[in-house]
């Protein structure tokens, strides 16, 4: 079970040998063999899992090629290009941790990771804005599509969304709830714990910093076209609340005869079983029919575009929600420099966790052209 | 290719840092030629059809860059590679056979018009369990 | 044979063995050790068992009489039967073989001391009762789960019930069987032990390793369906449903990609137990140890290129439908391979009647027609008139109760005297194995007649000419049930008052049978000899310790010295 020190570790060790190896195997070789095959199947079942929504972009692409012509102009390829250097550059510093690690350069290691993660978070920051700036426009999935104008410069939003301000809750918590208890464990004393949460609070800061930016980026965009602003649309919640009442008194004008109490009731329960996000509540009274003369005014704008926001945000959802993940195991890896665990026989979680990170790079490397470079 | 550090694990294999920064950069490039490429694409000419091809193939090459060397798989045991590599046949078939199957049925799917369906309306109309 | 007591060290009961070596609930509760974590998976899934079970004995009596017999309404019934296909399917079947027995030998069978990821394991058992618990709470919600358990677009879209809490489930669901299956990859491809090649594992293995190949590639297309199920019902993300310009038929090929290799996943290991027994009670050599092999890794693959025979009728394309129908038959063809093998390898061998061989046996004979009534199926013009009706009920139920749940209840009956060191009562065991099987063509055999008359599937009324074939089919039920509850009334009696056994008291040759019964919590406290899983003549009869040994242990100086164990 002992195994020569062959470490290059500068810091001081105070670990015994075999301290990580587990009981059940019997040499480290063994047990990053172990964990390396098990990640690499892991990333295959990664891959199929997406492989899902590939093959509903696919499918809608080659049957619907016009829908996808006439969607993709609303996103912003600039924004994801942006968004694309800062993955990779994340992938970069990720595996020059693995290396750092291998060396059993506990600090620099430490330093690569804590830039990954505030890379990732950037990504997220630029994320929202695109979102929020979306949703604004009332561009939302298939069965909630509210979009009604033809041209993409129509659709300049000038102020803050308020998307991205609730978007931004969230982070802004964190962050403070980061900074406080990094300045209590300074107050008592343990200061691995203090770094690694200080750390954690750097890490959102990249949020804010990605929204910065992002912004920046619109914001030019605004410098440039001089067309008509558009107010930014009201609070999520809010808009549901009335397209809820609104759509429910016309359905009662329309169907009382054929409805009656039922309805209600149909409703009712529906509120009670499903969780509705504010999305859905917005998107469920939506239904073709209802808002008919809504739509007649813009005849050439094909509806079916929602289709393709569906598939964005599901592709694109389904990815934040890995960097997300990907974010906490970093923030893990994180904790284990601060305390000085790899070494060279003994750096496997770091490796695993760096190719996940780049798995979900990869899957974005193929999602910006898809979906943003279309022509 | 990558050091050589005779005193590390045989399963330690650190790569260059050069290497590393070499790669980094060509991805950047590989971006910003995707990019380029699509936005100047009216402009040089390039028939509308081979850009979907095109796109692809950069996404590839960085692809290939990514799992290559940031992922170590040039170094790799070859059965983690073949069977990192087995998940794309399979997302290939699950791919090909429904675009086979489903493109052969669109004529219905589009005609398709759920207020003309007998039952909708006693559908919904139902009260709730 | 000198002196036995080094060889009572190895083989005699031991005072302390994983059973007892830790002691109070936490001790099972967060346990890493894969015996104690297959011991839960297996009360588990029988749990599962008897409570989709339960469901099932509901719909036969109120098949009863042709109006229904029981004060049920139909969306009652309904709901009745999606319960009892989705517990079976996801919460019994799927885990039982592989995550319950699986958990419990494969490790053994490597000469490893566990298997690669034991806290992978674990949270792959808490998976499970969280998935089980929100396909439940479907109905406890008050709504119930009337979609059958393939949750088909549009009806899961647009119906009241709790579709959200079953696919949340069967999603969870899922994500145990990955972490099962992923660990079962990683454990025979690097916890071998030292000089054991890949064609000297016990076909068990290979067949655990093709299931978990089909677990790693389509399980998670399922959880990616069911996500966007679960997306399409909240939010009508208009992929699936047509009101939205979505594509419905589109689900059942993301959903059978999954689903059909699934059924893979459910007789695979079944086959595996199967070639165990039939080996190591014909006392025989496995003949065609390769065929059957490369035969499960055949299937797994096969598995992946015929789902869309479920759809022959769902307005999948005739190019399609023509393509699937004809690989669906390939499928026939490493299946057939297996049985020939079996049944070549009873052939002159030395067989021993008793309970787990009678359920091997019976597994031969009701796969057998589980299977070739499959092919009745696969053709497409036989299948546009059997399609959804009885015949399909009986087809699927031959080969996942015929075939998993009887390979099931050998497989237990095999390695319940490893598990708890008692040796169950074998008449009794053979009495229920004998209900199981006639209970079982009782109930199943009238349904192939119903549905080749034209009894349709999911109906809680029917026409008065199938009265006598559903109330035979219902009797036969019972019997069926009856059996099984005898089973698991035998199998809990001998692991709390059977009489003691030794280490090895079926002569079986694969390495789990060199460890003492129970084993060890580090499963051995030797180093494994080697040998070939299938050289029954190198096994000898102890007079001392009253058990078969392997021969090199006969003589002490070879018995290699006990491992330093390593405690955390």
């Amino acid at each position: 079970m002992a195994v020569a020190d062959h470490s290059h570790d500068h810091h001081d060790d105070h670990h015994d040998h075999g301290e990580f190896i587990a009981h059940h195997f019997d040499s480290p070789e063994q047990q990053f063999d172990s964990g390396k095959l098990g990640i690499w199947l892991f990333l295959v079942t990664e891959v199929l899992f997406f492989s899902g929504l590939f093959v509903a972009y696919t499918l809608y692409r080659n049957h619907h090629p016009e829908i996808f012509d006439q969607a993709h102009v609303y996103l912003n390829k600039y924004l994801g290009g942006l968004n694309t250097i800062v993955l990779l550059f994340s992938s970069l510093t990720m595996a020059l941790g693995v290396r750092s690690a291998q060396l059993g350069k506990n600090k620099s290691c430490g330093i690569y990771v804590l830039i990954t993660m505030v890379c990732a978070s950037m990504f997220l920051g630029v994320k929202a804005v695109e979102y929020s700036h979306k949703w604004d426009m009332g561009i939302l999935v298939r069965s909630a599509f509210d979009f009604t104008y033809t041209h993409p410069d129509q659709t300049i939003i000038s102020g803050l969304s308020n998307y991205l301000v609730y978007l931004s809750v969230i982070p802004l918590l964190l962050l403070v709830g980061f900074i406080i208890t990094s300045v209590v464990f300074r107050l008592i004393d343990k200061a691995v714990w203090s770094k690694f949460w200080m750390g954690m609070a750097i890490t959102v800061g990249g949020y804010f910093l990605g929204v910065v930016i992002g912004y920046l980026f619109m914001a030019a965009k605004i410098g440039e076209a001089k067309h008509a602003y558009i107010e930014p649309v009201r609070p999520i919640a809010l808009y549901a609340m009335t397209q809820d009442t609104d759509h429910a008194k016309e359905d009662h004008a329309k169907s009382d005869h054929v409805k009656g109490d039922g309805h209600d009731k149909d409703h009712d329960d529906e509120h009670d079983d499903e969780h509705h996000d504010a999305a859905h509540a917005n998107g469920e009274h939506h239904d073709d029919h209802g808002h008919g003369e809504h739509h007649g005014e813009i005849p050439e704008f094909d509806r079916n575009v929602g289709t393709f926001f569906s598939i964005y945000y599901c592709m694109t959802g389904l990815h934040a929600i890995h960097i997300i993940a990907g974010i906490i195991a970093l923030g893990w890896l994180y904790f284990r420099c601060l305390n000085n665990h790899w070494r060279s026989d003994y750096f496997g979680p770091v490796d695993y966790v760096g190719l996940y990170w780049h798995l979900v790079d990869l899957i974005w490397i193929y999602l910006f052209p898809l979906l943003y470079l279309i022509d | 290719m990558a050091d050589h550090h005779d005193d590390l694990p045989k399963f330690c294999h650190p790569v260059p840092t050069k290497l590393l920064f070499g790669v980094f950069f060509a991805l950047i490039f590989l971006t910003i030629l995707t990019v380029v490429v699509s936005a100047l694409a009216g402009s040089m000419g390039i028939p509308s059809a081979f850009m979907f091809p095109i796109a692809m193939t950069l996404a590839t090459a960085k692809a290939f860059l990514v799992c290559a060397f940031f992922m170590h798989m040039w170094w790799d045991k070859s059965f983690n590679v073949i069977a990192f590599l087995s998940s794309l046949l399979f997302v290939s078939l699950f791919i090909c056979m429904t675009l086979m199957d489903t493109g052969h049925y669109q004529s219905t799917i589009e005609s398709y018009d759920v207020n003309q369906m007998p039952g909708v309306a006693e559908l919904e109309s139902e009260p709730a369990e | 044979m000198v002196d036995s007591s080094a060889r009572k060290a190895l083989f005699d009961t031991p005072e302390t063995h994983f059973l007892n070596c830790t002691k109070g609930w936490k001790s099972w509760a967060f346990t890493l050790d894969h015996k104690r974590i297959g011991i839960m998976y297996l009360i588990g899934v029988t749990i599962a068992l008897l409570l989709a079970g339960t469901f099932a004995l509901v719909l036969r009596t109120h098949l009863w009489a042709f109006d229904g017999a029981l004060p049920m309404s139909d969306d009652m019934y309904n709901q009745m039967f999606t319960l009892h296909g989705a517990v079976m399917v996801f919460s019994f079947i799927i885990p039982s073989v592989p995550a319950a027995l699986g958990n419990i030998v494969l490790p053994m069978m490597l000469g490893a001391k566990d298997v690669a990821f034991p806290r992978m394991n674990l949270a792959s058992f808490y998976l499970w009762i969280i998935g089980t618990g929100m396909l439940l709470a479907a109905i406890l919600s008050g709504y119930g789960l009337d979609t059958g358990w393939t949750f088909y677009t549009p009806y899961s879209i647009e119906t009241q019930t709790g579709v959200i809490w079953a696919t949340f489930g069967a999603f969870v669901l899922g994500f145990s069987s990955i972490f099962t299956g992923l660990n079962f990859l990683v454990t025979v491809n690097t916890m071998r032990s030292k000089g054991q090649g890949w064609f000297q594992l016990p076909l068990f293995i290979w067949s655990l390793y093709a299931t978990a190949i089909i677990q790693v590639l389509a399980t998670p297309v399922l959880g990616i369906t069911l996500l966007m199920l679960i997306a399409e019902k909240t939010m009508h993300i208009g992929i699936f449903d047509p009101k939205y310009g979505g594509d419905p038929v589109l689900f059942q090929h993301f959903f059978w990609f999954y689903s059909h290799p699934a059924v893979y996943i459910m007789i695979l290991p079944a086959m595996g137990v199967i070639s165990e027994l039939i080996s190591v009670y014909s006392q025989k050599r496995i003949f065609g140890y390769s065929f059957i092999a490369f035969s499960s890794v055949a299937i797994a693959l096969l598995g992946f290129l015929v789902w869309g025979h479920h759809m022959f009728t769902s307005g999948q394309s005739q190019v399609v439908t023509l393509i699937f129908s004809a690989i669906t038959f390939t499928v026939a063809i490493p299946s057939a391979v297996k049985v020939f093998n079996w049944l070549a390898t009873l052939y002159k061998g030395s067989i021993l009647l008793n309970t787990p061989m009678c359920f091997a046996l019976s597994f031969i004979f009701l796969f057998g027609i589980g299977g070739l009534t499959g092919l009745f199926l696969g053709a497409l013009s036989t299948d546009i008139h059997l399609h959804d009706t009885y015949f399909v009920v009986a087809h699927f139920h031959f080969v996942m109760v015929g075939g998993t749940l009887t390979a099931l209840l050998g497989g237990v009956f095999h390695w319940w005297p490893k598990v708890w060191g008692r040796m169950y009562n074998d008449f009794l065991g053979r009495v229920s194995c004998f209900m199981v099987f006639a209970g079982f063509n009782l109930t199943f055999f009238p349904q192939f007649v119903m549905g080749s008359r034209g009894m349709p599937r999911r109906y809680a009324s029917y026409d008065p000419e199938f009265l006598a074939f559903h109330q035979l089919s219902t009797i036969g039920a019972f019997v069926l049930g009856w059996g099984i509850v005898l089973a698991v009334g035998v199998l809990i009696y001998a692991a709390i008052k059977g009489p003691r056994c030794g280490a090895n008291p079926f002569k079986a040759a694969s390495l789990e049978w060199q460890s003492s019964s129970p084993p060890d919590f580090h499963n051995f406290v030797h180093n494994p000899l080697l040998n070939d899983p299938y050289d029954f003549d190198a096994m000898v009869f102890d007079e001392e310790l009253g058990t078969y040994i392997s021969r090199e242990f006969a003589d002490p100086s070879k018995v290699p010295p006990r491992k330093e164990p390593v405690h955390h």
